[in-house]
């Protein structure tokens, strides 16, 4: 007689009361493959855990969120968003898209000429940027966006040392009506210091003032406060065509747009409470199309540097459960081989996760630990799913924005990434790391060598 | 171990403990241990009979079997004075 199927034993107790108005409803299907790649060969070929990107949701992305302004907007430009997920890869592709780069330090700044990227379709973003960074950015013709005035001193005196020209913007801060204001960023617009870094600007003749930049925030769930803000920078860019006779070429409004994901904390999933990528576009096109400023002239370039929602639903992380236990309260622990180390956005995400084997009805709430000796280690609080065992795996959805930038290098090492192609193919495009790749950044004074093993 | 009297268990596995009330779902492997300790089997019974019923390896059964016995005690589904003594 055949032996029967094996599932750990289950208990749970019925609870009578108010109903659940969502439902009972668990992780739908369990998800055995990607883009058509079953998700076991993946990890039996690049170890579990393991990052994987769809080049074909990452171009779909991209696609749809042009469609989305396209379509509203005569001049529209997007620029990738280094930091949010700079493997060179997927940089490639968003550059084969037709996007520039936007970056907010050296390193990416190289990393984008490495990937091809021309000088002059590169926008130079963030507070830090040294003497040798400014100079090496205006001699490629990038747009450097200013942030603060020290680094407007900087630039004026690099300028006039060495005989350059700069075509640059200005970063505005300014309340659009939601919490928290970003106001450590760029130049305040209520306060005056907006205009007054205009008006300095302004006075440089070696400064060619050509855009006005904001970033309002991150993971915005109101595409009105957009429309806010693109209001502000035209009116901004009105004054100074008033006073100055000068035009502004573009807007960027920089990026902030949600993904599907969940909040912690949110009532409701992520994908019910999102505007869409439409929703933001009608916001801020209707705002400037209509605004005086774009009404009168010529109409400004639209700049958009999207991260989190052009990579987001791209990006997967498949995983290994190491082991179960009953914690102290009676409460299920499953302890898996990734962790916050890997998913940094597990801080403030309740990342989906499905199964990636078949599994019976039967569910239970557990909480979801990490492999790292440390306890804030924690990928879900709280998660209802079936009844996993050692050695199960699982996929992680929603994770190609800011993990593979974020990840820790602590107590683990960062796992392999690939990429499934357009046609189905896996390619590694990041290789693990392992101990010898730690190694060789360090160096052991002489004196400790020599005492190697006494 | 003794598991509390007049415990009810059906077919698919709804669990019901008339001396308290609560009613419990389980599953295929939970419905065998139930109605193995209601045979009176002890735990190495219990063991190298699942052993011979379903796929899988004595450590995983012997793990699972365990926690298994401790949420049937959690729920004084097994007599409490016995639930400490197993």
């Amino acid at each position: 007689m055949s032996k029967r199927t094996y599932e750990r034993p289950y208990l749970r107790k019925l609870n009578a009361g108010l109903g659940n108005k969502f439902g009972t409803r668990h992780s739908q299907l369990p998800v055995t493959e990607i883009d058509g790649v079953p998700v076991a060969s993946i990890m039996e070929e690049y170890g579990s855990p393991c990052f994987v990107l769809s080049e074909q949701t990452i171009r779909q992305t991209y696609r749809n969120a042009v469609r989305a302004f396209g379509t509203r907007y005569p001049k529209v430009q997007m620029a990738w968003s280094y930091k949010t997920n700079y493997l060179n890869a997927v940089c490639r592709i968003f550059h084969e898209e037709g996007s520039w780069a936007e970056v907010v330090s050296i390193f990416e700044y190289r990393k984008a000429l490495g990937n091809g990227v021309p000088g002059n379709q590169i926008i130079f973003n963030g507070p830090d940027k040294s003497a040798d960074d400014l100079r090496f950015a205006v001699q490629n013709g990038s747009l450097i966006h200013m942030d603060h005035l020290d680094e407007l001193y900087q630039l004026s005196e690099i300028l006039a040392t060495e005989d350059l020209k700069a075509r640059v913007a200005l970063r505005i801060n300014m309340d659009t009506g939601v919490y928290p204001l970003w106001d450590r960023f760029g130049f305040n617009y209520e306060n005056g210091s907006a205009w007054t870094a205009v008006t300095k600007v302004m006075a440089q003749p070696r400064m060619q003032l050509v855009g006005l930049h904001c970033h309002i925030g991150t993971y915005m769930l109101s595409a009105q406060a957009y429309a806010v803000a693109a209001n502000k920078l035209c009116d901004l860019a009105l004054e100074i065509r008033n006073q100055y006779q000068h035009r502004i070429e573009y807007l960027d409004l920089g990026g902030g747009f949600a993904s599907g994901n969940t909040l912690k904390g949110s009532y409701l999933q992520g994908s019910d409470v999102i505007p869409t990528m439409d929703d933001y576009a009608e916001a801020i096109s209707g705002a400037i199309l209509q605004h005086p400023f774009g009404m009168s002239g010529e109409l400004p370039t639209l700049f958009l540097e999207s991260g989190r929602a052009l990579i987001d639903d791209a990006g997967y992380l498949l995983g290994t459960v190491l082991a179960l236990k009953r914690l102290g309260d009676g409460r299920r622990a499953t302890i898996m081989d990734f962790g916050v180390n890997l998913l940094f956005t597990s801080f403030w995400y309740e990342h989906r996760i499905s199964p990636a084997q078949d599994y019976s009805s039967h569910h239970e709430d557990m909480v979801l630990y990490g492999p790292l000796c440390m306890n804030i280690d924690v990928v879900r609080e709280n998660v209802s799913l079936p009844l996993l065992q050692k050695g199960d795996r699982v996929v992680v959805h929603r994770v190609g924005a800011y993990n593979m930038t974020q990840w820790m290098q602590f107590i683990q090492m960062r796992p392999n990434v690939v990429l499934i192609d357009t046609r189905g193919q896996v390619h590694l495009i990041r290789r693990k790391e392992d101990v010898q790749t730690l190694n060789s950044q360090e160096l052991t004074p002489a004196y400790l060598e020599a005492n190697k093993g006494s | 171990m003794k598991i509390s009297q007049n415990i009810a268990i059906s077919e698919n596995g709804f669990l019901f403990n008339p001396a308290t009330g609560d009613s419990f779902s389980t599953n295929d492997t939970g419905k065998e241990i139930v109605r193995l300790l209601q045979e009176g089997k002890n735990q190495a019974q219990i063991l190298d009979a699942m052993e011979g019923l379903f796929a899988t390896d004595r450590a995983s059964l012997e793990k699972d079997l365990a926690d298994f016995l401790y949420m049937l005690g959690n729920y004084r589904i097994l007599d409490a004075n016995t639930a400490q003594s197993r």
